[in-house]
């Protein structure tokens, strides 16, 4: 069957003939895009973490068939090595990541746990559940569904709070 | 372009350097904090692994694992699955490999798969069209076995264990020491299996053109793993080239050839056509190398005045049976800790398990913690503060062979731990502090772990524009190579980074150790440095100086009062130097060791035994630094390794038939961001190590995993007034203490 | 994962009453189906029939099957009201999971346990007939209450906990027309049927979940397990104490990761009721709890954690409500 997904703001008609194929091998073996990452395949390290309808999502525990006009955005689509986001340069400058193989994830899952932050959602580290703050908890609790072998957590942290913390100056 | 100028310069490392030549160079990039040359590309997705970028007609391949630990394939439903949608291929071929190789074999691993060796051990192939159908029929396939699991060996408890003479040894008499003692403690620990589980899985692309095979994978020492890879298929070396630019991380797992790698290729072969295998996550926990459980006797004595008098560590590790590699538990043992009557013993179990490999500081991750615990709990028994009992056992020479050490700044980095973490406010009394229902309590180990030098070349180009080229086969498997690499050429041939361009993981490339035992960036960073020197000596002698009069920084050469564009004395040409270094007598007459020291607080739920890492603190001392950011993210993450190696992970094998139960990242549990605090990190930035190489510096990639998890377990001693003996200290081992 | 026909449901009634498994967030069944501990052979996609608002109902809260963990978690009302229904939820998983898990497919959620996930292992729940594997095998994450001799998996999840603890409801649907079901009674003690994960029959569709008038008084969800995020519990505690004179006055109590099913105590709730908090009292309505409970050698030590756990949130709850 023919599904068609907007990608990065560019719609492809993919024929999925096996409606086996995850959204993850859609990605990374129809489009190419092997920005996203396949550590596991059965949503139990965040590698393949990609922006769907405005939600971060593991893309291997969904299939593609199941995302027929979705618009999805990956790391293709968040900046390019000449024209890196905010958070990717601060990935860069905190050293956030080593080996780089969750990276991409990370990154998605940054970008959109930051809009989940803005809209007030809460974690399992807010006390009563009323508004949370950008604490160091809150940032390391909304990031535990990205495994790094390598470790860098504290580092992505700071990556983190420092974009954040810019974003918050500029709204202020 | 012309033909490049050659030119050469080979180092063995027979005597300690005396030229301090890095201290000498003018650009100042060397030890700065630079950001990864590669980070663009990594935080944008465009840094490509081993499986990316198939070529044209891949077809993809899914291992067939055995469901029994022992015995024979006798058969398999080939035919069924040849009809299965999709299917090209059902591989069962005397090629394919028992196990991956351990870390530079450079030769094949135990071939043969058909028979078993261990539940889980890939047995055949199967190749399709896609990725989804081969999964399919590979998990549709059913062998047939001559079964002799009856007869496999799954407990360690089971298992006879081998005694090599060269690993025992013994000086003094240490039981008489022991009796004769003020205080001593005679404790036994055991770590359980874990497991390296890196974000890559382990994957390869093969493809044969002409007769020759590349393959894009996932490896950490390409030198060696073409030669395995050559060996394993039958095939001279020159007819293989390995592909690694970027590796998912390793931590050992990747660095020798592996099933994916010579399945790949095998399949490929046959069905004439590019095919791409990547290990399925479970297939990576049971079809790659796990690292040992060990059981550890540890004997300490001391005298009255907290002075060790004898020290005795013995362990039982295990293996699949024929392997060489056996964790070497004890192998800073013999040097870090005063006395003079001493005892090592190593024992070698044989179990039909997935087989025991490196995984991040081999020897020293399970050694290190496990002594210094035995050393706090001496210190506790003999009523002397855990810092000051360290301090006074450091001994002037390796104890057990009289050498001097090369250098030894674990005593400045317990010191200065001490003070950054505020140990003097630890709980004196075990067990006194609570904060609600947390039990609060510091704790410190000693890190350790020995420094190794590997022979490694590399070629450096300066082009006529006045950029340069680094090309060697190193890998960078997250370590920071492409940083420190594109550092030290820059900072010998005074160019911005910028101007410095590094290519690795390709082995026909210049051949380096590869990234494995700490050495990658010691090893090849010298053969760098060995050829941009090879580089300056040429512009000395186009200036008409000596070389010690050249300084060269951001392009320019500049010899006395003289001063020139850098390609202006290139004059067109290209200058090719190829830097050599070789291990030597160096090492020999001295021991060489990274230091460190760490600092731990945590918190223990009186309720629920659960413990929480509040704060890690580290010093670490490694010689020269060669990117103070990578450096400290190394350390950083072997913390975070060890935060997991005491609380959390553990292989859990099925006693009744060795099932690797759980083989996947759900239930085998690596730290997650919110297991992690706040940690500091401090690099001596002053010390250096003449033995160790020409640049003196030594190796950090592992330094920091070994003692963390020694280091934790003191601090909940110190929390709960309990010893735990058995790591990870999960829950249930607390509640069962707390009563 | 073997190959199956995928179809999309527009309606509710496209999926009711057929044979085919209804996919929702897939985040359980196709990590299943890629191991072939499932092998469906149709699939009907229900992502795109609504039932994903969140409606008042009377005093009370009516959840759509397809509203997302997410969603519901931060729900203003859901924060307001039941406040323990958004903190057992943001304990599971991990951010991108509960983006896509919902309602009705987090009930389905099936067993953590190793052997039903090892399609070479025998499992009497995947397998009816094979054996237990995890009966003296690696049994660190089963279950010490209700449990049989041909199952000892425990329900794994964390939101039916909740759930059960405030009385909810699960509003069904099948050919033969609309049903409720308590939750606490929606998952099924394993006996000789561990097959069957709920009371759910073929044919039958989640449609909503109904949660009864806010109960007030202190919510607590107690996870315990063996790292701090993004881990299934080792066992876990929810809890509802309102307070009234001193005096508990209403108790609901239910645990997780303990049984086949979330375990609620009516037992030990009688037993707190109208009583002044007390050590002694909390201990024995622990004892109440775990009447009947027996370990399997690895998780002996849930047995104490669930006593220790309750007790310290019990005292917790009572502490903060007075």
């Amino acid at each position: 069957m023919d599904v068609t997904l907007t990608v990065n703001g560019t719609p492809h008609v993919l024929e999925i003939d096996d409606p086996r194929v995850s959204l993850l091998d859609a990605l990374r073996q129809r489009l190419d895009l092997t920005g996203t990452k396949k550590g596991c395949d059965h949503g139990q390290c965040g590698a393949c973490t990609v922006i769907v309808n405005g939600r971060r999502i593991n893309s291997c525990l969904t299939l593609a068939v199941m995302h027929e006009g979705d618009e999805i955005t990956t790391i293709e689509g968040i900046g390019t090595p000449g024209d890196l986001a905010p958070l990717q340069q601060a990935f860069i400058r905190h050293d956030g990541f080593q080996c780089g193989y969750c990276t991409p994830g990370q990154i998605m899952s940054a970008t959109a746990m930051l809009e989940e932050l803005r809209q007030g959602w809460p974690s399992q580290v807010t006390g009563d559940l009323g508004s949370p703050a950008l604490s160091d908890d809150e940032i390391r609790e909304r990031m535990s569904g990205n495994l790094c072998r390598c470790s860098c957590y504290p580092n992505i942290v700071d990556a983190i709070r420092e974009v954040a913390g810019k974003a918050a100056e500029g709204a202020a | 372009m012309p033909e490049p100028i050659e030119l050469k310069l080979d180092h063995r490392m027979d005597l300690p350097d005396q030229e301090d030549l890095l201290d000498r160079m003018a650009q100042g990039v060397i030890s700065t904090p630079m950001d990864r040359p590669e980070g663009p590309l990594k935080v944008s997705g465009t840094a490509s692994y081993a499986d990316e970028d198939h070529p044209p007609g891949t077809a993809y391949g899914w291992f067939v694992r055995a469901n029994i630990a022992k015995g024979w394939v006798t058969g398999l439903n080939t035919k069924e699955l040849q009809t299965m949608p999709g299917v090209l291929a059902v591989i069962r071929d005397d090629r394919m490999i028992r196990n991956p190789a351990q870390g530079g074999d450079a030769k094949s691993p135990h071939q043969g798969p058909a028979e078993i060796f261990y539940k889980g051990q890939p047995i055949a192939l199967v190749v399709a069209e896609t990725f989804e159908q081969a999964r399919d029929a590979g998990l549709a396939a059913r062998a047939e076995y001559k079964d002799s699991s009856h007869k496999a060996v799954i407990l360690p408890a089971q298992a006879k264990y081998e005694e090599p003479r060269s690993k025992q040894s013994s000086q003094g008499n240490l039981d008489r020491a022991m009796k004769k003692a003020a205080f001593s403690v005679d404790v036994e620990y055991d770590t359980p299996s874990m497991s390296h589980a890196a974000m890559e899985p382990h994957a390869a692309v093969a493809w044969w053109e002409d007769g020759r095979l590349t393959l894009r994978g996932s490896y950490q020492m390409l030198n060696s793993n073409a030669q395995e890879l050559a060996d394993a298929l039958g095939v001279s070396v020159k007819k293989v080239r390995i592909l690694s630019r970027y590796v998912g991380g390793g931590f050992g797992s990747k660095l020798g050839i592996g099933h994916e790698g010579v399945g790949a290729a095998i399949a490929a072969q046959k069905l004439g056509r590019p095919v791409a295998i990547a290990l399925h996550r479970r297939q990576v926990f049971e079809a790659t190398h796990r690292r040992s459980e060990t059981r550890q006797r540890v004997r300490l004595c001391c005298d009255a005045d907290g002075h060790l008098t004898g020290i005795g560590h013995e362990a039982w590790v295990s293996n699949l049976p024929g392997e060489d590699f056996s964790e070497p538990v004890t192998q800073a043992t013999s040097f870090t800790w005063a006395g003079e009557n001493r005892e090592i013993g190593h024992y070698i179990g044989r179990l039909n398990l997935t087989g025991a490999g490196s995984m991040r500081a081999p020897g020293e991750a399970v050694g290190v913690p496990v002594t210094d615990a035995a050393m706090d709990e001496l210190s506790e028994a003999a009523g002397i503060d855990p810092v000051e009992f360290r301090l006074r056992n450091i001994p002037e020479t390796d104890p057990s062979t009289g050498k001097p050490f090369s250098s030894n700044r674990l005593a400045d980095c317990i010191r200065i731990g001490a003070e950054r973490f505020g140990w003097s406010e630890r709980p004196k009394v075990p067990g006194s502090r609570r904060e609600g229902e947390w039990l609060i309590g510091f704790g410190m180990s000693a890190i350790i772990r020995v420094n190794m030098l590997g022979d490694s070349t590399a070629r450096v180009t300066l082009r006529p524009d006045g950029t340069a080229l680094v090309e060697t086969d190193m890998t960078d498997i997250g370590t920071g190579s492409y940083s420190v690499l594109t550092q030290i050429a820059a900072e010998m041939l005074g160019l911005p980074p910028e101007r410095v361009t590094t290519v690795l993981g390709d082995s026909d490339l210049p051949p380096s150790i590869g990234s494995g035992g700490s050495r990658g960036a010691a090893s090849s960073g010298s053969s760098v440095m060995l050829a941009a020197r090879a580089l300056r000596g040429k512009l000395a002698e186009r200036m008409g100086c000596d070389e010690e009069e050249l300084t060269l920084k951001d392009g320019t050469v500049i010899a006395g009062n003289r001063q020139r564009d850098l390609a202006d004395v290139l004059a067109g040409d290209s200058l090719q130097g190829t830097g050599t270094i070789r291990k030597g007598k160096a090492e020999d007459g001295h021991r060489q060791s990274s230091w460190g020291a760490e600092f731990c607080e945590v918190a223990v739920s009186s309720v629920t035994g659960e413990v929480h890492v509040r704060r890690l603190s580290g010093v670490f001392a490694a010689g020269r630094i060669l990117n103070a950011k990578t450096a400290r993210s190394q350390c950083m993450g072997g913390m975070i390794f060890g935060i997991g190696q005491a609380l959390h992970e553990e292989v859990f094998h099925d006693a009744r038939d060795g099932s690797f139960m759980n083989r996947d990242l759900a239930e085998y549990h690596v730290p997650v961001n919110l297991d992690v605090p706040h940690m500091d990190i401090e690099l001596l930035m002053d010390d250096r190590d003449p033995f160790a190489n020409p640049m003196q510096a030594k190796g950090i990639g592992e330094l920091a995993l070994c003692g963390t998890a020694g280091a934790i377990v003191n601090a909940i001693a110190n929390a709960t007034g309990h010893r735990f003996r058995s790591f990870p200290v999960t829950l249930d081992k607390v509640l069962e203490k707390l009563g | 994962m073997k190959a199956f026909d995928y179809a999309r449901a527009a309606t509710p009634a496209d999926a009711i009453g057929t044979d085919a498994r209804i996919i929702a967030g897939g985040t359980n069944l196709l990590d299943l189906m890629k191991l072939q501990v499932e092998t469906p052979a149709r699939l009907i996609d229900i992502n795109h029939v609504g039932l994903d608002g969140v409606e008042r109902d009377g005093e009370g809260l009516r959840i759509g099957a397809l509203v997302r963990n997410s969603d519901l978690a931060a729900h203003p009302a859901v924060r307001q009201d039941w406040p323990l229904l958004s903190r057992a939820i943001l304990a599971g998983a991990s951010p991108q999971l509960r983006n896509r898990a919902t309602t009705g497919g987090n009930l389905m959620q099936r067993t953590r346990c190793y052997y039903f996930y090892d399609v070479d292992a025998p499992c009497n729940k995947r397998v009816p007939g094979s054996g237990c594997g995890a009966i003296g095998g690696v049994n660190r994450i089963h279950a010490i209450l209700g449990a049989s001799d041909h199952c000892i998996a425990t329900y794994p999840g964390d939101m039916a906990v909740a759930l059960s603890a405030l009385d909810a409801v699960v509003e069904v649907e099948g050919p033969g027309g609309r049903r409720e079901i308590a939750a606490t009674d929606f998952h099924r003690l394993p006996g000789d049927r561990p097959d069957l994960d709920t009371e759910l029959q073929p044919g039958e569709m989640i449609l909503s979940v109904r949660l009864p008038a806010p109960l007030g008084g202190r919510q607590i969800y107690r996870k315990v397990r063996d790292r701090r995020s993004y881990a299934f519990a080792l066992v876990s505690v929810a809890a509802v104490v309102t307070m009234r004179a001193g005096r508990m006055d209403r108790v609901r109590l239910a645990f997780g990761n303990v049984a086949h099913k979330p375990w609620r105590a009516p037992a030990a709730e009688r037993m707190l009721t109208g009583q002044a908090p007390s050590p002694e009292l909390f201990a024995r309505a622990a004892e109440a709890v775990l009447e009947g409970a027996r370990g399997q050698g690895h998780n002996d030590f849930k047995i104490p954690l669930l006593r220790r756990t309750l007790a310290a949130v019990l005292a917790e709850a009572v502490q903060e409500t007075e």
